[in-house]
């Protein structure tokens, strides 16, 4: 299993390596989303502060749509279906390679967003280990659970708007357990105990990393 | 010995469409069947039950001694399919497509650098990516990963389509190869000019149904 997740991954991330759909088209669209709320809370710049880390999160999660989206576009063309049922490798481990690349890329991401978010909101990024920690345990929830709805959005057809319609409501826990986590080591919220956020973040990303590992392969016969 | 392929009575679905609604075939080790009938007749529904790929409804289907009705994934490491698609990926190189191809099957690296020179892909060419290459070369590059991989059946849907007469050569000059070595080849085409040079045996498919036909060569 861990060979043929070592496999997918490699592949994936050398795919994006040498188109740059990542580095060219899905981060500077984030970049530009976190723009844009800079923009619409310019009058209000403590408003923008307090904001900033549920637009950072929303910024990650539109990216997260794309990525997963470019994941499974990969493997749709040219008999892509056929080719991983054919390779005969565990469908687990196909699971995990593909959560994989998409979590590198999205943490890759997230390092430009929170650049973008000192710079264009000027927010201090204090407490760092906190700020990591949510980026790392978020960032395995979102790409478990966006795997999963990804194969299954691929498999109906449609995925383009399909897949945005299944996951958004499935990942709104991630967004709101980041955003308070974020909240609370950046100062900007009466939000409590950034411990008891990360809990839930890992709490959800164990359930969509077993549910992967064991649902991957049916759905992929299945769809 | 154990026969490669066995159907009996075979009837596969697509949804609700029977694509394969009774069919038969026995395939021994190093047999060449050429599977011939119109578009639409079942030919590809039998390569894809015989790869595992589409679950048998009822009937009987034993390939290279794995029950493929009870469990379809076992079989596919050991079988290699060239189907309609190639099965590869724009943006990877060719040597990294069937490099790929080989280390997912558990080949090592090796086998596909002897892949890629029997099948002439060398030189620049190793290095450029797939969606730069024309039809036939991609064809040959989809080639070079299922040789790489050795597959103890091959399972090739109309695999002269889209190369010219050098790459039509070589296609049957692989075939004898594997079935020098042992390999079972079935061959889904229209024509009857396939593998002059081979024994080849000949099935007609129309109706999702199998017909012994006459010896082609």
């Amino acid at each position: 299993m861990w060979h043929d997740a070592a496999l997918v991954a490699g592949k994936d991330l050398r795919i994006e390596l040498r188109s740059r759909v990542g580095a060219q088209q899905v981060a500077p669209f984030a970049l530009v989303v976190l723009v844009l709320f800079a923009f619409a809370f310019d009058a209000d710049h403590a408003l923008l502060l307090k904001a900033a880390p549920g637009l950072f999160w929303v910024a990650v999660l539109f990216a997260a749509v794309l990525s997963i989206q470019r994941s499974f576009a990969v493997e749709s063309a040219d008999g892509g279906r056929d080719r991983l049922r054919l390779s005969g490798m565990d469908p687990a481990g196909i699971f995990l390679g593909k959560a994989g690349a998409v979590a590198v890329q999205l943490l890759v991401l997230q390092l430009v967003l929170a650049a973008g978010v000192a710079i264009l909101y000027s927010s201090r990024l204090g407490d760092a280990a906190v700020l990591v920690a949510t980026c790392l345990v978020a960032t395995v929830g979102l790409a478990a659970a966006g795997t999963i709805y990804g194969v299954v959005a691929t498999a109906v057809g449609a995925s383009e708007t399909l897949l945005p319609l299944l996951l958004m409501p499935v990942v709104a826990p991630v967004l709101l357990c980041a955003t308070k986590a974020w909240q609370a080591a950046l100062g900007t919220g009466a939000t409590g105990d950034a411990l008891g956020w990360l809990r839930f973040l890992g709490v959800f990303a164990v359930v969509y990393v077993a549910a992967g590992v064991l649902a991957f392969g049916p759905l992929v016969e299945e769809g | 010995m154990a026969p490669a392929v066995l159907l009996r009575n075979v009837v596969a679905l697509s949804g609700r469409f029977p694509v394969l609604a009774g069919a038969d075939l026995f395939a021994e080790p190093g047999d060449v069947v050429l599977l011939r009938g119109a578009n639409g007749a079942g030919k590809t529904s039998i390569l894809r039950v015989c790869a595992g790929l589409l679950p048998v409804a009822s009937g009987e289907a034993l390939v290279l001694g794995e029950d493929v009705c009870r469990d379809r994934r076992t079989v596919r490491r050991r079988v290699g399919m060239l189907g309609h698609a190639n099965g590869l990926y724009d943006d990877l190189s060719v040597a990294d497509n069937v490099r790929f191809a080989v280390r997912a099957a558990g080949g090592r690296s090796a086998a596909a650098d002897a892949a890629m020179e029997r099948l002439g892909l060398t030189g620049r060419l190793r290095d450029l990516s797939v969606g730069r290459l024309s039809a036939g070369q991609r064809r040959r590059v989809a080639l070079a990963a299922l040789v790489a991989r050795r597959p103890e059946l091959w399972l090739l849907d109309e695999p002269h389509a889209g190369l010219d007469e050098d790459g039509r050569r070589l296609v049957d000059a692989l075939v004898l190869e594997a079935v020098a070595g042992g390999a079972t080849v079935l061959v889904a085409a229209h024509g009857p000019a396939w593998l002059e040079d081979l024994p080849v045996r000949s099935v007609e498919v129309a109706g999702g149904r199998t017909r012994e036909a006459v010896l082609v060569a």
